[in-house]
C-alpha cells in the first residue's frame, strides 16, 4: 500500500493538480511537496498526494556513475 | 527510451549481477522494509537469478500486515457505531477477531467506502453533512503526511463530521526494535524508497553507528536492487560501513521538510502495537490535543482492547524474518490469497501473498 507512483504534471490549480500515467488523468494535492513542480515535471505520487519531485539530473549522475564504475554505456 | 527506463536496462543489471556474486565472500542475508520492495524482488525476477548466498528476507514493511488484531478489532468496532469507515482497499479483508473482516461487516450492512486517497473520505465528508466520516489511518511516514494534510484542511474548512482512526507506524524505531533482537540474523538494510523520500537518510544512521550494519535507500527497479546488493558487498569487502542514499533521483538526503513538518503538527510519536512484535516504544503516531476534534478514538471514547491472536498464524515470525513464508503449516493450505488467515497473505505486498503468487 506504500506504493508510489511517478505522474507527469498537467495543470496546476491552487493545492491540485492535474497529473497523467499511462493515459489516465487524475486529479492530486500539492499540500506536502516541498518543491513545487511545474508543468511537465514528473511527482512521485501516494494515496492521491504528490510527495517529491523525480529529478532527471539526478538520475543521470547515477547513470553516470554506473558508466564510469562498471565501464558500459548507458545515457 | 525513456531515461528513467535505464533502471532497468538488462545488460546493465547482468553486469552487477555478475559483480555481485563476483565478489561476495560468505552470504549476504538481506532484509527489505517495504511491500514495494518484496514485490519488485520477486515480479522483477531479480530473486530467481540471485544465488542461494544471497538471502532476501522481508521484513515487516507492508502496514496492512503489521496492523495489530487490536487494531483491526478497533475499525470493526467502529463498524457498528453506524459511522461511514473511508479506508484503503488493503484494509478489506484483514482478518480481525473471530475471523470478521470490514468486508464481511459491509456485507452485513456496515458503511464501509473504499477510497484512494485521504482527500476523498474529506470529500464524502461533505457531501454528507448528516453522516459522521472516520478514515482509516493505517500507514508508514510514506502515508501520514497525507492524511495530516486532510486533517489541517478539514479544520480550514471548519468540517466537523470527519475524523481519522490514527494507527500510523514509524519505520526506523521498528528497526531498532529488529536489530536489537539478537535472534535476528540480518546482515544488511534495504531501506524504502517511498519512507525516505518523506524522512530522508538522517534517521537511519544508527543501524551503520549502533549496530554496525550497511543500508541503502534504494529504489524499486531491478537494477536500484542490484546496485544496494553490489554496494553491501563492497562496503563490507573493504569494511566501509555505511548509511547510503542510492536513490537520489527520488529522496534527498534530508527528506522532505515540508511533509515533517505537516505531520508533526498533526501528530506526536506514540508507544504502538506492530503485529507479531508486540509494543514498539516511539514507534507509532497519535493525534495531538489541539486536533482531539479529528481523532476517531476521542470523538467515539473508543479505547484500544486486548483480542486474542489469530491460531495458528505465524506472520510475527515471518515478519521478523526468522521463518520463511512456505514454512508456515498453513501457507498454501489453510491460508491462501483467496482465502487468507493472517494479513501477511492479505495485502498483495505482504510476504506470505508475494511467496504464493510468485513460488507456485
Ligand atoms: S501463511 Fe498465512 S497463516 Fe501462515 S504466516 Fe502467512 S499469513 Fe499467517
Amino acid at each position: 500500500m506504500c506504493l508510489a507512483i511517478p505522474m507527469e504534471v498537467l495543470k496546476i490549480d491552487g493545492q491540485s493538480a492535474e497529473v497523467q500515467v499511462g493515459g489516465t488523468r487524475h486529479v492530486i494535492r500539492l499540500d506536502v511537496i516541498s518543491e513545487f513542480p511545474e508543468v511537465g515535471d514528473y511527482v512521485i505520487v501516494h494515496a492521491g498526494f504528490a510527495l517529491t519531485r523525480l529529478d532527471r539530473e539526478e538520475a543521470i549522475a547515477t547513470l553516470k556513475l554506473f558508466e564510469e564504475g562498471l565501464n558500459i554505456e548507458l545515457v | 527510451m525513456n531515461l528513467f527506463d535505464n533502471f532497468k536496462d538488462p545488460q546493465l543489471c547482468k553486469t552487477l549481477l555478475d559483480r555481485i556474486h563476483a565478489e561476495l565472500d560468505g552470504e549476504l542475508r538481506f532484509m527489505e522494509v517495504c511491500g514495494t520492495h518484496t514485490v519488485s524482488i520477486f515480479r522483477s525476477g531479480v530473486r530467481s537469478l540471485l544465488s542461494d548466498k544471497v538471502v532476501h528476507l522481508s521484513g515487516p514493511g507492508c502496514p496492512v500486515c503489521v496492523t495489530h488484531d487490536s487494531e483491526v478489532a478497533a475499525f470493526l468496532e467502529l463498524a457498528d457505531k453506524n459511522a461511514i469507515i473511508a479506508t484503503f482497499g488493503d484494509l478489506m479483508r484483514v482478518p480481525g477477531p473471530e475471523k470478521k473482516t470490514l468486508k464481511s461487516a459491509q456485507a452485513e450492512g456496515a458503511r464501509v467506502k473504499v477510497v484512494y486517497s485521504p482527500f476523498d473520505a474529506l470529500k464524502i465528508a461533505q457531501d454528507n453533512p448528516g453522516d459522521k466520516i472516520v478514515f482509516l489511518g493505517v500507514g508508514f511516514e510514506t502515508t501520514a503526511p497525507a492524511i495530516a494534510a486532510t486533517v489541517k484542511v478539514a479544520r480550514e474548512q471548519g468540517i466537523t463530521n470527519f475524523s481519522v482512526l490514527c494507527f500510523h507506524k514509524l519505520v526506523p524505531p521498528a528497526l531498532d526494535a529488529l536489530v536489537a533482537d539478537p535472534e535476528l540474523q540480518v546482515q544488511a538494510f534495504l531501506l524504502p524508497g517511498h519512507v525516505s523520500a518523506i524522512i530522508g537518510v538522517e534517521p537511519y544512521r544508527f543501524l551503520a553507528s549502533k549496530y554496525g550494519l550497511p543500508a541503502v535507500v534504494a529504489g524499486f527497479e531491478p537494477v536500484d536492487i542490484l546496485q544496494a546488493l553490489y554496494m553491501f558487498v563492497t562496503m563490507r569487502n573493504e569494511g566501509k560501513i555505511e548509511v547510503v542514499n542510492a536513490y537520489t533521483r527520488v529522496v534527498s538526503d534530508g527528506g522532505n521538510p515540508k511533509a515533517v513538518s505537516v505531520m508533526n503538527e498533526v501528530f506526536s510519536p506514540c508507544d504502538a502495537l506492530w503485529r507479531g512484535i508486540g509494543l514498539i516504544p516511539g514507534s507509532g503516531l497519535t493525534i495531538r490535543d489541539e486536533y482531539a476534534a479529528y481523532d476517531a478514538m476521542r470523538v467515539f471514547g473508543m479505547e484500544l482492547r486486548d483480542v486474542p491472536e489469530i491460531k495458528g498464524c505465524r506472520c510475527g515470525d515471518v515478519l521478523k524474518g526468522k521463518m520463511s513464508p512456505e514454512k508456515c503449516p498453513l501457507f498454501g493450505k489453510a491460508c491462501t490469497p483467496a482465502s487468507p488467515v493472517g494479513p501477511c497473505m492479505v495485502s498483495t505486498e505482504g510476504s506470505c501473498a508475494a511467496y504464493y503468487k510468485y513460488r507456485i
